[in-house]
Order: C-alpha cells, then sequence, then structure tokens
C-alpha cells in the first residue's frame, strides 16, 4: 500500500533532521563544546526513521550508544537532547546521562544504552510487562551487528519467542563494531538462519531504503501486536563516520565509503519523492531551512541553559520511597 | 634512561612475553588491525600474525570463559575487556570459574590468565555504564591477583610478572595514564607482586595511593612540602598480594594514615586496608586513618558533577591537613 504524501514528507523530514543534527553534534565535539564521547549515526538515517515511523507513541522502544536517530524518529525533543550533550541542567536526564543515556520514558524511549547488547533482553522484559498486563503496545529493540555475537541476543531472543512477546528485534549493520568488520566475527550473515533458531521469521532489507524499513517494521509490528510473537530484522546499512568521532578509520577504505555515500537514504528518498511530485526543490530548501533553523535553536537552548549544581551529583541515586 | 609511554610499556611487556613463550597468546575487542582502544596493542597481530593475536566478537563471557578454558589446557591467554565497568558481563567467568579452578580442583588444574582492563574513571565525562572503578569487587574474591600499576616502568614490569604467574590475575590499566611518559630501565626486568613502592619518604603521615591517584598524590605531597609537611607516599603496585608490611612500618613511623583511591568509598580497597591496618597497627595511629575517595554514586556525565563526584589533589591535601591537626 502506498503511504500518504504527508506520512512521505514526515519520513523525509525526520531523515534529514536527524542528518542535520549528527553533522552539527559533530562540529560542536571538535570544538570541545560537547564533553564525552559521540557516536553518530550519519548514512544509517532510514533505519531509525523508518523503524519508528511504523511504531505508535505509546509503543517502546531500545536503543545503543548510536542512538541520537532513534530518539528523534521516536518523537525526543532536539532541544532537551543536545542540552544533555552539553551536560546541562535542561537536558533529558539533568546532565547525568549525556549521549549514550538518553531517555525519555514518556515517549517509550526505555534509554540509550552503554554497553552493547544490553537492551536486547530489557527490550524483552518490556514484552513481558505488555503480555502481563495485555497492553497495546509493541517493543521495537535496535541493536548492531555487533551486538548480535553477545549472549544477550542469543537469551533475549530464545525467552521471547518461548514466552511469545511482542518484541521486533532490530539489528543494525552497519557492518562493523569499532574496527572489526562483520565477516571477521561472524561466519553466518544470514539472518533468517540466525532467527530459524527461535522458530520466529528473520528478514534482511536494504536499510538505506526507508520505504523498505518502514514497509518490513510494520509489518512484523503489526502481527507481534497480534499477538503472533517476535521477529528478527536486519537493516543493511553502513556508518558514514567513525566509530567515534577521533575515530583513526585506519581499518576500512574510503573507496568504501565512497560506494556507501552513493547510496545516501536521504537523497534517495529525495529522488523517489521529487519523481512523485510530492517534494520540489523549493519546498526541499524550505524543509531544510527549517530543520537547520530548529538544530540551531536547539544549540542556542543548550548553550545557554545552565550546568546543574555539583551536589545533584547525590540525587537520584535511589528514588523515593513511595 | 629510556622514556615510553604507558601505552608503550604494556605493548612492549606483551612483546617480550610472546616473544619468550610461544604459548602467551593476545585476545580481545579490537585489539588485533586497531592495535587495541587505547593503542596499548599496536603492532602486536603485524609482529606475531593472527592466530596469536586474535580479534574477538563483542563477547565479554566467552572472551574470558575462553581464556579460562585455554589456560587449563595449557595456553597463556592475556585477554582485554575493553574498560573495567564491563568486568561485570564476564563476573562468573572471573570469580566463579578462573578464581576457583585451582583450589576447587585440590590443586590439580592451573589457570595462567591476565584480564587487562583499561579504566576510564573520571575526568573524561565517559558516564554511568563506562566507569565502575571495581577492583574491590576482585578483593573480595580468594584466588585472584590483581595489578594496578601506576606509571610506565611499574606496567611493564608487572605484566611480565603477571602473564608468568599461573594464577589469574586482574591487571587494572588506565585511560588517563597511556599517553604519561615515564623512565624504563634497561634491559630485561620483572617487577614482583607483592612489593610495594615507597615513591617519597616522609615523616609525618603515610599516603597510599593507586593509579591515577598516586600523579594526584604527588602533586598533593609536592603542595605539603611548601607547608613543611613530610608525607611518605607509597603504591602498592598489586592490591592481591598485598604488602602489608612496608605499609605498617610506615604507619609505625608516621603514626597516620590517608589512603587515596579512585573507588566509591563503601566496600572499597580503601576499607579493606583501614581495616587491617587498625586490626594491626592501632597502637601506633596517632589519628583515625582516613579515606580520599570517589562518592557513591555512578559517575555522573555533566562535567561538574563529574568533578564532584571524584577524589582529586585538594582532597588529599584537605584529608592529610585534618589528620595533623
Ligand atoms: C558489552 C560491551 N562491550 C564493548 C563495548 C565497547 N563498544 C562500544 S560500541 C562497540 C561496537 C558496537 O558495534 P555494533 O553493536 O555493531 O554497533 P555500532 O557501533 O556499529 O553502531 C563496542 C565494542 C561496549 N560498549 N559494551
Amino acid at each position: 500500500m502506498e503511504l500518504a504524501k504527508e506520512k512521505m514528507l514526515e519520513l523525509y523530514r525526520t531523515m534529514f533532521k536527524i542528518r542535520e543534527f549528527e553533522e552539527t553534534v559533530a562540529v560542536l565535539f571538535r570544538q570541545g563544546k560537547i564533553p564525552g564521547w559521540l557516536h553518530c549515526c550519519t548514512g544509517q538515517e532510514a533505519v531509525a526513521t523508518g523503524a519508528c515511523a511504523a511504531l505508535r507513541k505509546g509503543d517502546y522502544i531500545t536503543s545503543t550508544h548510536r542512538g541520537h536517530g532513534h530518539l528523534i524518529a521516536k518523537g525526543a525533543d532536539v532541544k532537551k537532547m543536545m542540552a544533555e550533550l552539553f551536560g546541562k541542567k535542561t537536558g533529558y536526564n539533568k546532565g547525568k546521562g549525556g549521549s549514550m543515556h538518553i531517555a525519555d520514558f514518556s515517549i517509550g524511549i526505555l534509554g540509550a544504552n552503554g554497553v552493547v547488547g544490553a537492551g536486547i533482553p530489557i527490550a524483552t522484559g518490556a514484552g513481558i510487562s505488555i503480555k502481563r498486563k495485555k497492553e497495546d503496545r509493541v517493543v521495537l529493540c535496535f541493536f548492531g551487528e555487533g551486538a548480535g555475537n553477545r549472549g544477550t541476543f542469543h537469551e533475549g531472543i530464545n525467552l521471547a519467542s518461548t514466552w511469545n512477546l511482542a518484541v521486533v528485534y532490530l539489528m543494525e549493520n552497519n557492518l562493523y563494531a569499532v574496527s572489526t568488520h562483520q565477516s571477521r566475527v561472524q561466519k553466518t550473515t544470514d539472518i533468517a538462519a540466525r532467527a530459524g533458531a527461535y522458530d520466529i521469521p528473520g528478514i534482511s532489507v536494504d536499510g538505506n531504503d526507508v520505504l523498505a524499513v518502514y514497509n518490513t517494521v510494520k509489518r512484523f509490528a503489526e502481527r507481534a501486536r497480534r499477538g503472533e510473537g517476535p521477529a528478527l530484522i536486519e537493516c543493511r546499512t553502513y556508518r558514514w563516520h567513525g566509530h567515534y568521532e577521533g575515530d583513526p578509520l585506519n581499518y576500512r577504505s574510503t573507496e568504501e565509503l565512497e560506494e556507501w555515500k552513493k547510496k545516501d537514504p536521504i537523497s534517495r528518498f529525495k529522488k523517489v519523492l521529487l519523481m512523485k511530485n510530492i517534494l520540489s526543490e523549493e519546498r526541499d530548501r524550505q524543509i531544510k531551512d527549517e530543520l537547520k533553523n530548529k538544530i540551531a535553536m536547539a544549540i542556542k537552548f543548550a548553550e545557554e541553559s545552565p550546568y546543574p549544581e555539583k551536589e545533584g551529583a547525590l540525587q537520584d541515586v535511589f528514588c523515593e520511597l513511595v | 634512561m629510556r622514556e615510553i609511554t604507558y601505552a608503550q610499556a604494556i605493548t612492549e611487556a606483551l612483546y617480550e612475553e610472546m616473544t619468550r613463550d610461544e604459548d602467551v597468546i593476545v585476545y580481545g575487542e579490537d585489539v588485533g588491525i586497531y592495535g587495541g582502544p587505547f593503542k596499548a596493542t599496536r603492532g602486536l597481530q603485524e609482529r606475531f600474525g593472527n592466530q596469536r593475536v586474535m580479534d574477538t566478537p563483542i563477547s565479554e563471557t566467552t572472551i574470558v570463559g575462553s581464556a579460562v578454558g585455554a589456560a587449563m589446557t595449557g595456553s597463556r591467554p592475556v585477554v582485554e575487556i575493553m574498560h573495567d565497568a564491563f568486568l561485570g558481563i564476564c563476573m562468573d567467568e572471573i570469580a566463579n570459574q578462573a578464581a576457583k579452578m585451582h583450589y576447587m580442583t585440590g590443586g590439580q588444574i592451573k589457570v595462567p590468565l591476565v584480564i587487562r582492563t583499561p579504566r576510564l574513571g573520571g575526568e573524561q565525562q565517559a558516564a554511568a555504564q563506562h566507569t565502575a572503578r571495581p577492583e574491590a569487587w576482585f578483593l573480595h574474591v580468594p584466588g585472584l591477583k590483581i595489578a594496578i600499576p601506576s606509571t610506565p616502568s611499574d606496567a611493564k614490569g608487572l605484566l611480565k610478572t603477571a602473564v608468568r604467574d599461573n594464577n589469574p590475575v586482574v591487571f587494572f590499566e588506565h585511560v588517563l595514564l597511556y599517553n604519561k611518559k615515564g623512565e624504563i630501565p634497561q634491559g630485561e626486568y620483572t617487577i614482583s607482586f607483592g612489593k610495594a613502592n615507597i615513591i617519597r619518604e616522609g615523616n609525618d603521615v603515610t599516603l597510599l595511593a593507586t593509579s591515577l591517584m598516586v600523579h594526584k598524590a604527588l602533586i598533593a605531597v609536592q603542595q605539603l612540602e611548601k607547608e613543611n609537611i613530610s608525607v611518605e607516599l607509597i603504591d602498592p603496585r598489586t592490591l592481591v598480594p598485598f604488602d602489608k608490611a612496608t605499609l605498617i612500618n610506615s604507619v609505625k613511623k608516621t603514626g597516620k594514615l590517608v589512603i587515596a583511591t579512585e573507588e566509591c568509598k563503601t566496600g572499597s580497597v580503601a576499607a579493606e586496608i583501614c581495616a587491617f591496618v587498625v586490626e594491626e597497627a592501632f597502637d601506633y595511629l596517632d589519628a583515625p586513618p582516613k579515606r580520599v575517595c570517589g562518592l557513591d554514586v555512578p559517575l555522573p556525565f555533566s562535567p561538574p558533577l563529574e568533578s564532584f563526584s571524584v577524589p582529586n589533589e585538594e582532597d588529599i591535601v584537605q584529608a592529610i591537613q585534618q589528620v595533623l591537626r
């Protein structure tokens, strides 16, 4: 079924918003304005965008260390994200978390996660609550192909399949875990073969094709919502930046990067939209200006926000008793 | 004397031990082609090939678990867990497998295993899940040795000893020390476990510090010197075995003890040291011992929160002034 024009434009907007966010924070990081580490998802925007567009507001996601795209796509406020990246009091986590730990419980974001593969059993657990409480929700669990080599992958998916939980496991395969190419640490890259071990559907899609991601996640999220159990989706994509900003990148070639840049999910989708007369060059410029402005406002907000008072470090270790 | 960085010292130790003994193998995440996340294994794969220096999947449980099995059967693995905060992922393999194997089997089986792990700690905004400063977790497990070097020369000498030891060793390195340079002895040398280093002799107070805190302690010591306070600075270098004699002798001389470690204060290595000094040298103490440690919180990200949560040289100065009051 063909998507409504507005929905298509929304996908395009979201992808560009993520791109603009990532490219901007990478610069701010180099300027020393963002402390800590930064893992950008530039080049992978279609995965987060297509996947989250297939969810409802009440659905849950678990994210990763490379989570900005997932969060933006799920509807997170870029102002509060930016403030968190700056370590400001107005950030999502009051400055306690930073890039790798942003959460917005109010829209189902159970958190980015600093520990690779840790989100997989957490997503499974959210599936347990949904089932117990007979809620009309699903969980979408983002993780990288590198995370797929952790024991949590096997244990988390095995349990979800055995207990028939409403979780969609989405492996975002950008080929590298830090410096390590998938082929050097995984003998089978056939996702259906892996899924077969748990007797759940396993499907691989072009992760740079936002509509393919959307349609696939939609299909399996609705299937899970109907109580038909989990699925495993692989989205094949590529990260344009280093593993982290500052990565010496001595493990891959610029030719490989250039090949993947030709498959840029944003310009690809733009062509589709132009062809279908959903977008014009004029409208494209407007959209981009709007979003650039939005990100610029987020930076302003972050820069003008105060740092937390240092004593705040002692708060939130435990929650109140009631 | 030659000067090299702490990271180079690690590489040299591994290089020499791998050359000496072909059963020594090195593996972990990104230790091969990449040369380690902090460049501490740079060039090893080129030199020794990918049968002795292996990049692994992201599988901490199996990195350590398989290293236990390999160590039981004639290999001498040196594995890397990318940050010490991730040691929890392979805690069963460390605490329940590696540590107990020799004892449980009535002394039949040996586990000559080294787990190297870079610490992030404070000042890097690595946030809660990448930081733990967890040496006390391991202190509580009989059967594990623990090394925690603060200088390039100690890092090299202790790592060589660790590789030759037939027991499992948890080896804490520090990301903020990797680029620090230091003098290194010429030629082949090792440093025995259980031998503290008296970095400065002094008479007024004993200051025991580990890892990065040794460097902060040195700054504090210099500052206190201007106030004519003479500090005896001791780096234990290994926590298991621990050189009690050197510390107790120093406390007998000074009558005062301050311990500076990066860990959360509660249930810390510093707590254990306090406990045995009180037990064994109570009569010599002129003041209660003092601990300068991190706050009992997960490390927060934001710079002002983070720096408030980790101990610094100023905290050491104040603690010493207090015990001397
Ligand atoms: C359990 C664990 N081991 C190691 C790390 C260090 N680390 C951070 S990201 C990463 C690579 C992750 O690869 P992948 O899951 O494919 O995600 P990507 O970075 O490609 O998005 C590693 C090894 C970690 N954070 N957690």
